[in-house]
């Protein structure tokens, strides 16, 4: 047994609102510079719709992800070590700008230094890559809004694979959800895989992904073979850029900055801890539908004597245990078993789970159509079909997703019933096989979703990991060339000046 | 001044490049990249790209070892001069139309997509059409082999390159009657090795050939231990 930890998030879709919230954060922390202007290392898809970039859900085209072998062994869909260097004059796998949108702004300055004309000036976007005019924008972040655009293009969704879609097109049966989606930080990441320089790689004391941007050589295999496409190439700087769990919050024990500005309070950070030895098998498991259950079989309960024992051993620290047994995402993945991994199909073993969003009752206009058992709505008949979100969470497996469901449906009928009527009504909690202690605790959780409850990061060991006489005198973060501004006007190696975004003068 | 190109700028531009690759690295490996644009622009690119590149690094991997390979070798294994000179031409050919092929698409490529030209550097621009340029004068040189296929003229520059590499103060002597095309063909060579760390070109230094053999997959970063 080889003990690591790791700040794992869940994302309670069931609360997600759409607000974009986390996506504008992040961008303005991350992501507001030249060459990722089009990158979002978090961005809101509404589903159905096939999402940014275009059908990035569907790895018949675009190759991300593992794939499993005659053999049994796994290699990166986009081929073995070698497939991949063969590829790196031309990578046939990697997304154009286009696939997520050219990005735009518009000539703001037209509007008053027009001169005085017919018709009122116009402020007409042009591009921010060539310069050049932009007459008509034909995509662009999150294009799909709120079910934008027609059916027809958005049922082309990835998951609704096995679903009969077409009655989903119609008014009266239509239904949407939002999925917010950053780095999974996997624990079998095929980014980390496909790297030949090596430039990317998974810290072993909190389980981030990064990219050394100062060894990156921009062979761009990463892009293509992540499955989620939550690598991005810069196109100024020639370098892969991605999300980086918001390190430095992370080390001083805050959360990410998409989880702590989220309003509907849906995100949750805490420790897993997990076997390393175990992760081969587990993502090498014959079938599909198996690698859920594997996953889960990866993590290691914090309150086992042995596995406390053997993480002491590893070197995980004292606080760190203690984070884990009081683990937000222990709870929902592990204990009510309502969190679920991305597209586990993919084999990459995400760490950002999601909690399936209930939704209305498919024709509850209909009185009596509605089928009820002991009190609570069957999830068949929930607007959002069990199968779209199975496809989505498990595989296909509908069995875990119903069972989710039911235990969120339980939560809400137990505790209407307790809070209005003021009866408590174990039968309901028994009914989805958890306990009323549980299902209250679940409800202060999930419903009140207090801070503290939400957010369990303990600080990094500094210690453990660096060597305090390197770092005196350092500069922190910086963009690449250690501490050098930059300032000395032109260079010799053409790099660019770094300019540190400022605010506007009053 | 044939003593200063073929006998003294040598070292020069050898040394800039040894130089100057090293001080990038060290000091500015931010910089150190492909330099892609893929991204921007597919068209064009995968095509282009692979015949250029493979073209290109099949001529290198000629020069190196048609030029640097002693004589004694080449007469140990039995190869004639005549003969050697022949497998140059023809293999170095089909090479350089390859190259040229891919460098043509890539170049009209650079200068034509709005995307790509916006996005380009001087830098950027030049380097593709001074190696254009080089494997034009390359393929032309083919051109004066086939009048004298003795394999006489090309040992001259074998004698010049390995000459330059043992430090024979006589090594430009050895080219001084040699046909201009080569002598252009061989200062523009020296002259792209001069600029070479001051371009993109330095992602051939880079070339993840270890990828191959690195153990596993996986990269877990631990500093335990490190001090």
């Amino acid at each position: 047994m080889k003990v690591r930890a790791q700040i794992g998030m869940v994302l309670n879709l069931d609360k997600c609102i759409g607000c974009h919230t986390c996506s504008v954060t992040c961008k303005n922390v991350w992501t507001s510079r030249d060459g990722v202007e089009y990158a979002w290392f978090n961005n809101v898809e509404t589903k159905p719709g096939i999402g940014y970039p275009k059908d990035w859900e569907n790895q018949k085209s675009w190759n991300g992800g593992w794939t499993r072998t005659k053999a049994g062994k796994l290699i990166p869909k986009q081929g073995a070590k070698w497939r991949i260097l063969a590829n790196i004059f031309g990578n046939p796998n990697l997304p154009e700008i286009d696939d997520y949108y050219e990005p735009f702004d518009f000539d703001y300055d037209h509007l008053k230094s027009a001169p005085l004309m017919e018709h009122f000036p116009t402020a007409r976007p042009r591009s921010k890559v060539s310069g050049e005019r932009m007459e008509k924008i034909e995509w662009g972040p999150n294009w799909e809004e709120i079910l934008g655009g027609e059916f027809e293009k958005r049922s082309k969704d990835y998951n609704f694979e096995g679903v009969q879609k077409e009655m989903y097109g119609e008014y009266e049966n239509t239904f949407m959800m939002y999925l917010p989606r950053l780095c999974e930080h996997c624990l079998n990441p095929t980014c980390v895989a496909s790297c030949p320089s090596g430039a990317i790689y998974k810290r072993e004391e909190d389980g981030v992904v990064l990219i050394d941007q100062d060894k990156c050589r921009g062979w761009r295999m990463c892009i293509s073979g992540c499955p989620y496409k939550k690598i991005y190439y810069n196109w100024e700087s020639g370098k892969s850029e991605k999300c980086t769990f918001c390190y430095p919050r992370i080390e001083s024990g805050l959360p990410t900055v998409c989880s702590e500005t989220c309003v509907g309070r849906i995100r949750y950070l805490g420790v897993m801890l997990y076997d390393a030895d175990k992760i081969g098998d587990a993502a090498s498991m014959g079938s599909e539908q198996e690698l859920y259950d594997a996953q889960l079989d990866v993590f290691l309960d914090p309150n086992d004597p042995a596995v406390i024992e053997a993480a002491r051993e590893s070197g995980v620290p004292e606080d760190w245990l203690e984070s884990a047994r009081k683990s937000p995402i222990w709870k929902m993945a592990m204990e009510w078993k309502i969190a679920f991994p991305l597209h586990p199909e993919y084999r990459t073993l995400p760490m950002v789970w999601y909690i399936p969003p209930l939704s209305p009752i498919q024709n509850a206009a209909e009185a009596g159509k509605i089928s009820v058992n002991n009190g609570m709505p069957d999830v068949q008949s929930l607007r959002i079909p069990v199968r779209y979100l199975a496809n989505m969470l498990t595989a296909g497996d509908e069995a875990p997703v119903v069972s989710a469901l039911e235990r969120m449906l339980a939560m809400r009928g137990y505790m209407r019933s307790k809070l209005i009527d003021g009866v408590v009504d174990n039968a309901i909690a028994e009914q989805v096989g958890m306990t009323p202690l549980e299902v209250e605790d679940m409800y202060h959780v999930m419903s009140i979703a207090n801070y503290e409850d939400r957010f369990v990061v303990p600080t990094t060991h500094r210690e453990n990991v660096e060597d305090a006489y390197d770092l005196r005198g350092g500069c922190g973060f910086t963009d690449g060339n250690q501490c050098s501004t930059g300032n000395s006007g032109k260079k010799l190696f053409g790099s660019r000046k770094f300019v540190v975004p400022q605010e506007a003068a009053e | 001044m044939h003593q200063f190109l073929y006998g003294i700028y040598p070292y020069i531009a050898l040394t800039v490049l040894a130089v100057g690759s090293i001080a990038r690295y060290e000091r500015d490996p931010y910089t150190w990249k492909s330099s892609s644009s893929q991204l921007l622009r597919r068209k064009q690119l995968i095509v282009g790209s692979v015949l250029f590149h493979v073209g290109v690094l099949a001529i290198f991997g000629g020069h190196l070892v048609g030029l640097l390979t002693p004589l004694s070798v080449w007469d140990a294994l039995g190869v004639s001069h005549g003969a050697k000179q022949m497998i140059a031409i023809v293999l170095g050919g089909v090479a350089g139309i390859s190259a040229l092929i891919g460098g043509l698409m890539l170049a009209h490529r650079r200068l034509t997509d709005p995307r790509v030209r916006a996005t380009s550097s001087l830098a950027d621009t030049m380097i593709i059409l001074l190696l254009l340029a080089q494997l034009v004068l390359g393929l032309m040189t083919i051109f004066v082999s086939l009048g004298h296929l003795d394999g006489h003229e090309m040992t001259k520059f074998m004698a010049w390159a390995s000459g330059i590499f043992t430090f024979d103060g006589n090594a430009a002597s050895y080219i001084e009657d040699a046909n201009i095309l080569f002598k252009i063909h061989i200062f523009l060579g020296l002259t792209i090795f001069l600029i070479f760390p001051f371009t993109r070109l330095v992602h051939m230094l880079s070339a993840p050939i270890r990828y191959i053999w690195r153990p596993g997959f996986q990269i877990v970063r631990t500093r335990k231990g490190k001090s």
